[in-house]
């Protein structure tokens, strides 16, 4: 049944059509583009180098530091985010009185900007802040521990950072899908003497599989894409010598920074589009296995 | 649920709240800590001693606080309007109506969804440069001013409508437009609900793309303004902690009064993955 014009469809779909050739499709091709020439911020330059930025990128001590960062970022981020936000949606899950304010409270760090969260976290984590306070008064560690200078702490502060940030949003995704989860199944596991632990591992884990490979590819990516945290914890220096940028910080730096060079910067990026492909693919293929 | 369970399930409960709430309340304390309080002390206060508003306005002489609200409001203006227009348009069409290249306009849409906007940014950056736009609020809005996320949030929406509405409303005689606007958009409130808080905090939250688009002082965004509260302009981190709250309060109050459309938005599957 057609009752419009035939141009008519594509009038309304232009504006987003054009926007995102514009600002999505164009881009990526421009990026490739860019990263074989010399590009400056301001204009200008822009000539073919070749390969040039990226054989500089092989030697580049600070994008090997990125990218060790970037590793270990995400072996600690990835089981705590892909876990504990299921265990709270379980919690959240039953309609007990007063749920609609816990789900809302505990959804609050992921509203507030990362800009905020970082501030805050600056204050909790200084030498002389909360943390350091209370664990020096109960006597567990002696001096302060130094969360926002040491090459290793700061990376430590920024995972607890996005995990704490990430809780409520994994809980939402987690709590869409445990909605679909069939109620006769825990029943079924009930009659048969199954406790709350249990029927957690037996049914609602089983049930919410696809959800937990979804998490974890998310989970991934956003590490892979960190910049806010780190940038505002280490008061936009990258920690010690630069060693805890991460890949986003260094394109930044390049793209607005002292460095000013576009061309490296879009190289940078390349890389950073690389790196987030290989989890989603090694992922992707582990859950055709486990379908199978 | 036995009545240990309950006892139980709120103890866990206070707990998270504890953990996901408390910062923001430590950090709401502090900013409210008189300026002859320790707020360095080894037993932490919750409550200030001395209480004052008196570091919110010492916030507005470091930084110019109200421009920064005004530009940030500007640009998530921009942002919201932009998406509820044309994604509303782009998604009714796709979702309602047949025509040649339909099925090509989806997979775009869904296939820029894998590109991370991190990897984009610099390119981004060269076209709105191109445009004679870089450091103007314009061109810090101007991208996110239509989110395929948001096409497809409400391509969903359109598409779960029942058909039969559609047919008589053409039988009737509607044209395209007041099918949109009579029949199909009253029916979407919810997703429209979700799309507007979505594009608002994300807009209000942004911080990397202003960074590097804006480099006049007087043109930044609340958080790119501040980032320089800190460090630059005030060591006081009652000031500091006053900045963070102007910028959070707002958000954190639109965001408790619409969490029943929010959540709502979720169970009908509208933010399921």
């Amino acid at each position: 049944m057609r009752s419009h014009r035939w141009f008519t469809p594509w009038m309304l779909v232009a504006p987003a059509l054009i926007w995102l050739l514009g600002f999505s499709v164009w881009p990526s091709i421009n990026t490739l583009r860019l990263s074989f020439t010399d590009a400056k911020p301001l204009g200008g330059g822009a000539d073919f180098v070749g390969l040039r930025n990226y054989t500089d990128l092989l030697h580049d001590s600070q994008v090997r530091d990125a990218l060790l960062n970037s590793v270990v970022y995400l072996a600690i981020c990835l089981p705590l985010l892909t876990a504990l936000p299921l265990l709270i949606a379980v919690l959240v899950e039953k309609p007990i009185k007063g749920i609609a304010f816990f789900r809302t409270a505990f959804y609050t760090p992921v509203i507030a900007s990362a800009v905020v969260v970082g501030l805050l976290w600056t204050w909790l984590l200084d030498d002389r802040g909360f943390i350091n306070n209370v664990a020096q008064r109960l006597h567990v560690i002696q001096g302060p521990l130094p969360f926002l200078t040491d090459r290793w702490l700061v990376i430590i502060s920024a995972v607890s950072l996005t995990v704490w940030k990430g809780l409520g949003y994994y809980m939402i995704v987690y709590l869409a899908a445990l909605g679909n989860v069939g109620k006769d199944l825990h029943e079924a596991a009930m009659m048969d003497g199954a406790g709350p632990v249990r029927r957690f591992w037996s049914v609602t884990v089983p049930a919410v599989r696809g959800t937990i490979f979804l998490v974890a590819i998310l989970v991934c990516v956003a590490a892979l894409r960190v910049f806010s945290e780190l940038y505002i914890l280490t008061g936009g220096k990258g920690g010690p010598g630069g060693q805890d940028s991460s890949l986003v910080m260094l394109i930044q730096q390049y793209a607005r920074g002292f460095y000013g060079d576009l061309g490296y910067a879009s190289a940078l990026s390349v890389l950073l589009f690389v790196v987030t492909l290989i989890p989603m693919l090694i992922l992707a293929r582990l859950n055709a296995r486990g379908n199978r | 649920m036995s009545r240990g369970e309950r006892t139980l399930r709120y103890v866990l409960l206070v707990v998270v709240l504890l953990i996901t709430v408390g910062p923001f309340l430590w950090q709401l304390s502090t900013s409210l800590k008189g300026a002859g309080e320790d707020i360095y002390t080894s037993t932490p206060n919750l409550l200030p001693q001395q209480p004052t508003v008196h570091n919110y306005s010492r916030v507005a002489d470091a930084i110019p606080v109200f421009r920064y609200i005004g530009n940030s409001l500007l640009v998530a203006a921009l942002t919201v309007g932009g998406n509820l227009v044309f994604s509303t348009l782009a998604g009714f069409a796709i979702a309602r109506l047949r025509f040649r290249g339909r099925g090509a306009v989806l997979a775009l849409f869904l296939a820029t969804l894998v590109l991370p906007g991190e990897v984009t940014i610099i390119s981004q950056f060269v076209t709105i440069r191109d445009l004679g736009l870089a450091d103007s609020l314009v061109g810090v809005a101007l991208p996110s001013m239509i989110a395929a996320l948001n096409v497809l949030l409400l391509y969903n929406a359109f598409r779960a409508l029942p058909v039969d509405i559609d047919q008589a409303a053409v039988v009737d005689g509607a044209n395209v437009w007041q099918r949109l606007t009579r029949v199909s958009l009253p029916a979407v409130r919810g997703t429209l609900a979700v799309v507007a808080i979505f594009s608002f905090i994300a807009a209000w939250d942004d911080f990397l793309w202003p960074l590097i688009v804006l480099t006049s002082p007087e043109k930044f965004t609340l958080t790119v303004g501040l980032q320089y509260l800190s460090g630059t302009f005030t060591q006081d981190q009652r000031v500091v902690a006053a900045g963070t709250m102007i910028a959070f309060l707002p958000i954190a109050v639109l965001f408790s009064l619409l969490q029943r459309y929010f959540f709502k938005g979720v169970e009908e599957g509208g933010v399921k993955g």
